[in-house]
């Protein structure tokens, strides 16, 4: 019986199997930032712990609250910032050089095909792009995985979801995902790793295949998941070509992860998105969907344009082709969070800030601050946004504030109107 | 090891998320007892006062599908524990929130839906208490003269957890 690639990279680094159904496996990535860390370096302090298993293997980021906007904030970011260099952890990344987590990390090449990671953040299953087995864990997991390089799951099965057909104009990975979570439903996944296939898949790039993985959570999913191909040799290529003569024996050793043809998957989903249509959420769950189009009309006080999710180059590009000698409505504020420094730097040379600027857009650095109602764009009771961010929850981006999931496409055209648009008519 | 049981807290609906369990904006407090003040803040459910008496004296949670989805956030446990709750009888779980649960050595119990269902029908009770009994892996829930038990199940880990008083005791003595 074949194995998927879930069930591959748990054999490849199980280090114990306490009870049966608890695997406890080796880690090659320990992530860390700023709000979930810094209680379990306390913990480690105060048992007498305090060190890490591989300072090597772990990566470290300040990203939630970024510049700090207050003195709790403040602590936070010196707790880890303290204890990086105290661990002489290389991997640390401060003010100026941060970006939000999932996109500064794999821009950096940290991840690679079967390896496994954690982090204490739900959006870990990102890294899953990749061909990784990538889970988001509370802070005893991670306090446990920062000392000794190892966390228990029970072995989860993998759901594999189809995707057919060719995505038409003003449709993208996002409205992809959102309509996988319509259907699945917002626990549909819970347990389960969700491989996701098919040419659209492959089409994709990998940008566009995280934005996929990204929101694996939203339908309660341990890890996203994609098979390592010739686009994830492409984007890992600067930092693994030493390891390989050519791209094509790179691109032969990542097979070894992929799914076989006969593993064997809980379920099986088939999805042609030929015909799908640009998709927003409208409740508080991010399986409420419907179309741009049934929402169309629907009035926004900010757009936010960012995130683990949507804040990478080629999501900056699309809204920025539509913005380009556009002005955003009077009746609107727009907030773009460029999601790292590299991606800030690049759109800049492109001159996508430019536009961005003269549309009428806030620019601001490298943060998850809104997304989450932190800071840099949190809303007032009774506000409504729209952001290409991943939860709509009640009060996410705000107390009483109310939240839209859209594309970026989607985000540019409600920025045009000021409110809910359908994003073609403004497509080049 | 915790101790487990006493009056109840019902919340009625399925998908409670760890952004009500504790809003983003209170995850900036460095320790757990700072949490306290802000338990399901932002848990907008017909009957219920996140500040009422009902919270204050819970200290079980009776729920429904999908509780503590969202966010890894273990604050949503902390917030749950420093304010006396530490267990949750649901009908289902998110996986990282249950995971979490067990790591901080509380219990997370999951029960068919009647089951769900039957405990549900003690809500109009002000003194409905449930009680666990972990190893004989029983629980019962009485009010107002009334009394019933139902067996339920737990990973042979998870109960080993929650019998370590959590998942950093026992890896640490383990690996």
């Amino acid at each position: 019986m074949g194995k998927t690639t879930a069930e591959k990279i748990f054999a490849g680094h199980l280090v114990d199997e306490p009870f049966p159904g608890a695997k406890v496996l080796r880690l090659d990535v320990v992530m860390c930032h700023e709000i979930t860390t810094p209680i379990a370096i306390a913990d480690l302090v105060a048992r007498g712990k305090d060190r890490v298993f591989d300072p090597k293997k772990i990566k470290a980021v300040i990203d939630h609250v970024t510049p700090s906007k207050d003195s709790k904030t403040a602590t936070q970011a010196k707790i880890l910032r303290d204890w990086a260099r105290r661990q002489s952890i290389p991997d640390f990344f401060d003010v100026g050089a941060n970006g939000v987590c999932h996109a500064l990390f794999p821009e950096k090449g940290f991840i690679r095909p079967g390896y496994t990671i954690i982090m204490g953040d739900s959006h870990t299953c990102t890294h899953g792009a990749f061909g990784a087995f990538a889970a988001g864990v509370g802070t005893t997991d991670l306090e446990v995985g920062i000392l000794k390089g190892v966390c228990a799951f029970r072995e989860p099965k993998t759901i594999r979801i189809n995707l057919n057909g060719a995505l038409p104009k003003g449709v993208y990975a996002k409205d992809v995902i959102l309509h996988v979570i319509s259907r699945l439903g917002v626990n549909g996944a819970t347990d389960r790793v969700m491989e996701f296939r098919g040419p659209v898949v492959d089409a994709m790039t990998m940008e566009s295949r995280m934005t996929l993985t990204n929101m694996a959570i939203e339908a309660g999913g341990t890890s996203g998941i994609c098979m390592p191909d010739r686009v994830t040799v492409e984007y890992l290529w600067p930092f693994i070509q030493g390891e390989f003569p050519s791209k094509e024996a790179a691109v032969d050793e990542y097979r070894k992860w992929w799914s076989d043809e006969d593993a064997v998957y809980d379920k099986v989903f088939d999805f042609d998105v030929s015909e799908l249509e640009p998709l927003v959420t409208f409740g508080y769950k991010p399986d409420q969907v419907k179309t741009v189009t049934e929402m169309a009309g629907t009035p926004v006080d900010q757009v936010y344009l960012g995130s683990c999710t949507n804040g990478r180059l080629e999501d900056l590009r699309v809204a920025a082709g539509m913005l380009k000698g556009r002005k955003i409505a009077p009746t609107v504020r727009a907030i773009l969070s460029p999601a790292t420094p590299k991606i800030f730097q690049d759109a800049l040379k492109e001159g996508l800030i430019e536009i961005f600027m003269e549309a009428g857009f806030c620019v601001t650095n490298p943060t998850c601050g809104a997304c989450l109602g932190m800071s840099t764009g949190v809303l007032a009771e009774g506000e409504v946004c729209a952001a290409t961010t991943n939860r709509n929850f009640q009060g996410r981006m705000g107390k009483g504030g109310m939240v839209h999931l859209l594309s970026p496409a989607s985000s540019a055209a409600a920025a045009i109107e000021g409110k809910i648009a359908d994003p073609r008519k403004y497509l080049p | 090891m915790k101790t487990f049981g006493g009056p109840v807290l019902f919340l009625d609906r399925d998908d409670i998320n760890t952004d009500e369990i504790i809003p983003a904006r209170y995850l900036t407090e460095i320790t757990k007892q700072d949490l306290k003040p802000y338990i399901l803040e932002d848990l907008k459910l017909a009957g219920f006062d996140p500040k009422g008496d009902t919270t204050k004296q819970a200290r079980v949670i009776v729920t429904r599908a999908n509780f503590g989805c969202g966010s890894s956030r273990e604050h949503a446990p902390w917030v749950l524990e420093v304010n006396g709750i530490t267990v949750v009888v649901a009908e289902s779980f998110a996986r990282i929130f249950r995971q979490n649960m067990f790591n901080c050595g509380m219990a997370a119990i999951e029960l068919p839906k009647p089951v769900i269902d039957t405990l549900f029908s003690f809500q109009g009770c002000a003194d409905a208490t449930v009680s666990l009994d972990l190893a004989g892996q029983t629980l019962t829930i009485r009010g107002s003269g009334r009394e019933e038990s139902f067996s339920f199940e737990i990973a042979p880990f998870d109960k080993a957890l929650v019998l370590a008083g959590g998942w950093v005791d026992y890896a640490d003595t383990k690996y």
